[in-house]
């Protein structure tokens, strides 16, 4: 349902962060994107819904060619693409309903959001999901009281209400706890799985991402160079995407540490 | 280098030599200039008019000293017009200064041209005092509290149009980014995560200008712009100085008033 061909970024500093970057993603399927840091990640997923724009290259999203949308085009075919980021991205001075409802600003016009005059339905929708993501006692609180697990589900019911096909997921537990990234986690793949979302999750934790991924892609320096099974990766194909290091010695750490978090719940 | 190498290790100085050479030049530079200043104000006083100011002092007291507190029920329409010229004054700018700030704001401006003239408005502003903007509005309305209204506000959309728009340009980019995501309009991007950001340093700075153009309001009656210093001016014309005494005493307590009340609020918003 996302094709990506050939996509090549370079920012104008000189530095290229993709270089030549072709992947296809299935509908409802769930793939995580690793790589090192400044292997081009953030790029990629940014240049999906063109909050960067891609040097060359194309881009579809079933038959639309996101790549060559004008900008009224592409804030209609934005509302089909749900983000959801490591800072949480919230407006922290307005509240998890309003938060939440600021998901819908593509299918309402400019006075309908001035006043917060959003659709019934739009709100009932909020409710469920709010619901959903286990928030339903915080609605009227304000976004910055809340913890950072519990801004990470405002933004995940912010892309959720957009009604997306596909979501974009940059990083979404970089900020939490391990308890909390394992929390976040199941609830995407999860609403993922209940909505059918095609979903593309950058994150550093390779662990983390063989929990809950079927299908892995390795970046590195803006090239693809691991894609398939999360238990594919062996530590020469982590050395490959990371560079050299003990991956068996630091794959037990974090089998040692798991009762250690299970005690703690 | 702040490192040097000696013969028992390395060292290390906050500067380096030339650095240091330079920031000590600096200092002996200032010092000359004060010395040559002060000599060249000391070869210009007139020290009897100097020795004269304790007396003067004295002589003016006692002028204002006591104040005719009975003026003060001719004062209260013109302290009414003072308040009226400064909150008015600042309404206008505030209304006129806020859209500004998004045109000048280096992340909201529609394009570099619009930029670059919005900071022009902005810079002609603030670089005439209230009171010379008085005197223009005055030899173009005539006298009066409109002339007032009309100064403050001019002076004003300068100063809250740089403040605001630097808080502008301070927004945090990813709410920004993330609003954009869904498919907002530019409008609808601006409304819900760049002014939920500054709205409360809008607050503030507002109230801010307000508190400072209070005391503006009390001056530029003295050319006729309405508020209390049309009475200023005529008493001291008048050589009422007990009249004059009760008018210092209203604006000190005006003056207190509203930065109590400014303060307040600010607090409130913070």
């Amino acid at each position: 349902m996302l094709r990506i061909e050939q996509l090549v970024k370079r920012y104008p500093t000189g530095d290229t962060a993709l270089r030549g970057v072709s992947l296809s993603v299935a509908e409802g399927q769930v793939v995580a994107l690793i790589g090192p840091s400044g292997a081009g990640k953030s790029t990629l997923i940014r240049c999906v819904n063109r909050l960067v724009e891609p040097t060359s290259g194309k881009i579809w999203l079933r038959d639309t060619e996101i790549t060559a949308l004008h900008p009224r085009q592409l804030r209609r075919i934005r509302r089909r693409i749900g983000m959801i980021f490591q800072e949480y991205a919230l407006v922290e001075r307005l509240s998890v309903m309003e938060n939440v409802l600021s998901g819908r600003l593509g299918y309402v016009n400019f006075w309908q959001s001035w006043f917060r005059r959003f659709p019934q339905t739009d709100i009932d929708q909020a409710f469920t999901l709010l619901d959903r993501v286990g928030l339903s006692d915080f609605i009227d609180k304000r976004a910055d009281e809340l913890s950072g697990g519990q801004r990470q589900r405002v933004g995940i019911a912010r892309a959720l209400i957009q009604s997306p096909d596909l979501l974009l997921v940059d990083e979404p537990t970089a900020s939490l706890d391990p308890k909390t990234s394992r929390q976040i986690m199941r609830l995407i793949t999860e609403l993922a799985r209940e909505r059918g979302l095609a979903v593309i999750i950058n994150i550093h934790d390779v662990p983390l991402a063989q929990m809950f991924v079927q299908r892995i892609v390795g970046l590195r320096a803006g090239e693809i160079v691991y894609d398939g099974p999360p238990d594919g990766l062996t530590p020469d194909r982590l050395s490959e995407i990371y560079g050299a290091e003990d991956w068996g010695a630091s794959q037990a750490t974090t089998a040692e540490q798991e009762p250690s978090l299970t005690a703690q719940e | 280098m702040p490192v040097r190498i000696a013969n028992n290790g390395k060292i290390w100085q906050r500067y380096d030599t030339t650095t240091r050479l330079r920031l000590w030049g600096g200092w002996l530079g200032g010092t000359v200039i004060t010395l040559i200043c002060w000599q060249l104000i000391a070869n210009r006083t007139r020290w009897e008019f100097a020795a004269d100011a304790p007396r003067q002092l004295a002589i003016f007291l006692q002028r204002v000293f006591p104040p005719d507190w009975s003026y003060i029920n001719q004062l209260w329409q013109p302290l009414w017009d003072t308040l009226t010229i400064a909150t008015l004054g600042t309404l206008l700018a505030v209304i006129i200064a806020l859209p500004l700030s998004f045109l000048a704001a280096r992340n909201t401006t529609p394009h570099p041209v619009i930029r670059y003239l919005t900071l022009l408005i902005i810079v002609v502003s603030r670089s005439v005092n209230s009171l010379i903007w008085a005197l223009i509005i005055v030899a173009i309305t005539g006298p009066g509290v409109l002339a007032g209204i009309i100064a403050i506000a001019l002076r004003s959309i300068g100063f809250i149009g740089k403040l605001a728009f630097e808080s502008v340009e301070e927004t945090s980019r990813e709410p920004v980014e993330a609003i954009t995501a869904t498919g907002a309009s530019r409008l609808q991007v601006l409304s819900y995560s760049i002014l939920p950001q500054v709205m409360p340093s809008f607050a503030g700075i507002s109230i801010f200008r307000w508190d400072i153009n209070i005391r503006e309001a009390t001056v530029i009656g003295l050319v006729g712009a309405g508020g209390i210093g049309l009475n200023l001016n005529a008493t001291v014309n008048l050589l009422r100085w007990d009249q004059a005494g009760m008018i210092f005493v209203v604006i000190f307590g005006l003056v207190l008033i509203s930065e109590a009340i400014s303060a307040r609020v600010r607090q409130a918003i913070i």
